[in-house]
């Protein structure tokens, strides 16, 4: 091994921007998941299935299906959300790459928060593609379509951003699955009734502007203390471990 | 508990060894030192100044390299290394072949490190220190899975960055030596 001759120690000036970091953060967890995309499709893949199955199970009737729809389809976009929050965190915790993000000289929190776009980029946002077709599938009309995609727009990155303090703080436990959930459930709910209650508000006919405007006031709210949170919990997980 | 009364400095130019048998505490030592562990108390201090409260500034001059080094498995050697460097300072993909060509990763700079052997894997985190910059550096066990040869030229590395003036904390049970190599023997207290 032959080292290049390096500079006398001195305090470095300020070298890499948080941007340029939170930028190397986001490329590497989607280079990471495109090498293993049948992880991927598992979400997917959950979401189609639950739709498709509920008709089935309970009733075909269009009036049945026009009613529950958007609920059905909201139920399963937040568990498959859900199936997905364990991986946010443990394979970084596992192979040692989160330590070192720990360890980097930028603020955690914007690092966790470029990590959680990247977990919303791969799960959220295909959700939110693949709505519209289920959405024709169980009889919604356009508008209610169109409603309930922007819902899901804004509301999964939410779902991704609160079960991002789920996933570290259960990180240093055998089995996380089962506390995850119970952390995580209680705080979806507010997202899941306003989300749903949108799209009842556009079959019905009635304006949804509040409606919306309150789920982005979810989403702000999450995006500005989440990242705290979950910076804050990944630190004592690897304080634990 | 692990240790108390523990004092001690680490000044540029030197190696210093953390010994002590297993499960003494070299590692939560050196998480210690790190800032990835906050079970202790006391004072730890950064060039006079309290670490806790110069984080960002202290972050930006260490480098740790642990039992688990942060190679991710479904990546190249490359990748990984420019992932692992980048946050840390602007870096030519040129430096980066460079590190990982002295670290005899020759010919599988862009095979997934998934199909590399241990020893490999932990060659494409000592590339890091090739190219690192950072005054202090804290490697965990850094001698795991390395063959003698590759042993020997850590120990070279390791003085020739003292002989540059940066400081180093290693814990291994190899038998290191080094001229002018100071050390903390850990188990001590655990035994009375």
């Amino acid at each position: 091994m032959n080292a290049e001759t390096r500079p006398l120690i001195k305090p470095q000036e300020s070298a890499v921007s948080t941007v340029a970091a939170m930028r190397a953060v986001f490329s590497r967890d989607m280079k990471v998941a495109f090498r293993q995309r049948q992880d991927l499709l598992n979400p997917l893949l959950f979401f189609v299935m639950v739709v498709t199955l509920f008709p089935l199970g309970v009733s075909p009737e269009v009036s049945f299906l026009r009613e529950a729809g958007a609920g059905i389809l909201w139920v399963a976009a937040l568990l498959s959300v859900l199936l997905s929050l364990d991986h946010l965190f443990r394979h970084d915790f596992d192979d040692g790459t989160l330590e070192q993000l720990v360890l980097q000289p930028q603020p955690l929190f914007l690092l966790v928060l470029a990590k959680t776009l990247a977990h919303w980029v791969l799960t959220g946002l295909p959700l939110v593609l693949l709505a519209p077709v289920l959405g024709v599938m169980v009889h919604l009309d356009g508008n209610s379509i169109a409603v309930l995609c922007l819902t899901l727009l804004i509301g999964t990155p939410v779902l991704s951003l609160i079960g991002a303090i789920g996933a570290a703080l259960t990180l240093g436990l055998r089995s996380a699955g089962v506390l995850l959930s119970l952390l995580i459930i209680p705080l979806y709910i507010p997202v899941l009734i306003f989300g749903t209650g949108t799209v009842a508000a556009a079959t019905e006919g009635a304006p949804v502007g509040a409606y919306v405007a309150l789920m982005g006031a979810f989403l702000v709210l999450a995006i500005t203390l989440a990242p705290f949170a979950a910076a804050a919990a990944l630190k004592i997980s690897l304080s634990n471990s | 508990m692990l240790f108390r009364d523990l004092s001690f400095s680490i000044l540029p130019g030197t190696v210093t060894r953390v010994e002590g048998a297993n499960g003494t505490g070299k590692t939560t030592l050196l998480r210690i030192l790190a800032g990835l562990n906050d079970a202790w108390s006391g004072e730890l201090l950064w060039c006079g100044k309290s670490r806790n409260w110069h984080r960002e500034e202290f972050l930006r001059n260490v480098l740790y390299l642990g039992h688990r080094p942060g190679i991710k498995a479904l990546l190249t050697p490359m990748e990984n290394l420019r992932a692992l460097v980048a946050p840390r300072r602007p870096v030519a993909d040129s430096v980066l072949h460079q590190a990982l060509s002295g670290t005899g990763l020759d010919g599988f700079h862009d095979v997934p490190c998934r199909r590399l052997s241990a020893g490999q894997q932990r060659r494409v985190a000592l590339a890091r220190l090739l190219i690192a910059d950072e005054p202090l550096w804290l490697l965990d066990e850094v001698f795991t899975a390395i063959d003698a040869k590759g042993v020997s030229a850590i120990e070279a590395l390791l003085q020739q960055r003292a002989a540059e003036g940066g400081a180093v904390v290693v814990t291994t049970h190899h038998e290191l030596q080094l001229p002018g190599m100071r050390s903390i023997k850990l188990g001590e207290v655990a035994a009375q």
